[in-house]
């Protein structure tokens, strides 16, 4: 059963330095108040896995968190580039950042694998594409059947995978709606997971779409209403496409970057929602 | 009433989607086109963002796949692997839209690294996304991107989605299902591969824009096709509707805390 706990116990009895770990959220549900966290309790060495680096990625990658980075679009959706992405692509600052480079086919096929409990999955995907060469984990299979050339990519099964939904109850039962991405994939796969959630209530009602992860298969729910921001929770916060577009200016210099970061993340005091 | 190359370029875009297509959408250019044909000649274009949203119908241009107004708007809403599993992977998708950071002459797409290798690039780019199974699986593929030479390379730095490969029969050889680029749209004109070559070469050219300015811009020889032909200028009509989505207030209204909370 999943244990209800404050967000900074749950980071710091999950995530350890040198672990891979995945918060996922495709453009919605973004864990940013779990990745601030992981900031301020000044992991290292961490392994990042994640479709769409984002914002918050660019954070930790800009704060030295992350040794290396599994991924299939590093970009600021709508904006441009993710200049501390780049910053340490580019020019190894603040640290070099290996990169392993998937598409958005074979990354959530590999989720699908870890959460399947299979070693690999099979799509018709890369091929003819220079990803195959740059990229170990990308391999070809022939079909046993047909004998077709396909695709294969390894599992992920991440250390630690994070997540924010909409609602869980006390229980721990987490409900989410809207674009639910990869989210119960990512829980599924990960040895050890954490649901943030908007609110914790009495009971689930029904929602249109809504998908529900059972408490038995999450290790810690924790409250972080707004935890999203600036992505959003369908249903509680708004997208601040404000803030994409303001970020553009706030990382590309590493100054600047450092002092929003000491502003915004480091000194914002503990269960206080982080804004733009 | 005037117009810009960019606005021209949208234009000619939206005009090769048709009602009753299915189109798998990118934001940015290719998203404020598909909107546009949504919104003009082709009300019954089906929609479909990455994100895993079927049918969506944005009353305002999403700055992101994963705006809110996609999910609220849509037919239907699936997981990320549903979407490329299901819909995308079998074939089902009419028209891959793409953009391209450098494009070559036989339509290939490369939105990785510029430069250096691939370890030390000189500009290391937001990566494959979507845009490799699109490429692959569509029906067929439309590319809107603008005309220079920086981008319009004989060969691509880096191979992140395949177009015709290295030549005819590439595509079959590969395995992969879809037509490929059937046209590639820019602010110049819009460019079609050779059926024989299966190189990108010269269909039309927009108003005002020479021979001579789209071979400039191009990093190959760039052939024009026999009947060359002038691009209509866009209607009021398209521009009104063009203008209209783009100036639309990019703000999703609040629906209220439906969690209660």
């Amino acid at each position: 059963m999943a244990e209800v706990v404050p967000l900074e116990t749950a980071v710091a009895t999950l995530v350890h330095d040198g672990d891979s770990v995945a918060l996922e959220g495709f453009t919605h549900l973004i864990p940013f108040a779990a990745g601030h966290e992981i900031i301020r309790q000044g992991r290292r060495d961490l392994v990042l896995v994640r479709m769409t680096p984002d914002l918050i990625y660019d954070q930790l990658i800009g704060m030295g968190c992350a040794s290396k980075l599994v991924f299939s679009w590093g970009g600021n959706p709508g904006v441009g580039s993710l200049h501390r992405f780049r910053d340490a692509v580019e020019h190894g600052w603040p640290a070099p950042l290996e990169l392993e480079e998937h598409s958005h086919a074979g990354m959530a096929n590999r989720y699908v694998a870890g959460a399947s409990g299979l070693p690999f999955a099979v799509l018709r995907g890369y091929r003819g594409t220079d990803l195959q060469g740059q990229t170990a984990n990308i391999k070809p299979i022939t079909c046993p059947f047909t004998g077709e050339e396909l695709t294969a990519v390894p599992a992920i099964n991440p250390d630690v995978g994070i997540v924010h939904a909409q609602r869980a109850d006390r229980a721990g039962n987490v409900q989410l709606w809207g674009i639910t991405g990869i989210q119960k994939e990512v829980v599924l796969a990960a040895r050890r997971s954490l649901v943030t959630v908007e609110e914790i209530v009495e009971e689930l009602d029904p929602r249109p779409g809504a998908i529900v992860i059972p408490s038995w298969a999450v290790t810690y729910v924790a409250a972080a209403p707004g935890g999203s921001r600036p992505s959003y929770s369908l249903g509680y916060t708004i997208r601040d496409n404000d803030f994409y577009v303001a970020w553009d200016e706030i990382a590309r210099d590493r100054e600047t970057f450092r002092v929003w970061i000491d502003e915004h993340v480091l000194r914002a005091g503990r269960g206080e929602s982080v804004t733009a | 009433m005037s117009h810009t190359s960019d606005e021209m370029m949208t234009i000619a875009a939206a005009r090769q989607l048709r009602a009753g297509q299915v189109c798998f959408v990118g934001i940015g250019l290719p998203s404020t086109a598909a909107n546009l044909a949504r919104n003009t000649h082709a009300p019954g274009l089906v929609l479909i963002y990455e994100s895993g949203t079927i049918g969506a119908k944005p009353d305002h241009l999403p700055l992101s796949i994963g705006d809110g107004i996609l999910a609220e708007t849509a037919d239907a809403v699936v997981s990320v692997p549903e979407i490329f599993n299901y819909w995308l992977q079998p074939g089902r998708i009419d028209v891959g839209f793409l953009g391209a950071a450098q494009l070559d002459r036989f339509g290939n797409i490369n939105t990785t690294v510029i430069g250096g290798d691939y370890a030390s690039p000189k500009v290391r780019l937001p990566g494959a996304g979507g845009a490799p199974e699109i490429a692959a699986s569509c029906r067929e593929v439309i590319v809107v991107v603008r005309h220079s030479r920086r981008t319009f390379v004989d060969k691509a730095d880096f191979i992140t989605s395949v177009g015709y490969g290295s030549g005819p029969g590439d595509r079959e050889r590969l395995g992969l299902t879809g037509a490929g680029p059937a046209t590639v749209i820019t602010d110049l004109g819009i460019l079609a591969p050779d059926p024989e070559s299966r190189e990108l070469r010269l269909t039309h050219l927009h108003p005002g824009v020479t021979l001579d300015q789209a071979r400039e811009a191009t990093g190959w020889d760039l052939a024009a096709a026999p009947g060359l032909a002038e691009t209509a200028p866009p209607s009021e009509h398209e521009l009104a509707a063009l203008r209209a989505l783009t100036t639309a207030t990019p703000a999703t209204p609040s629906r209220g805390n439906q969690g209660g909370g």
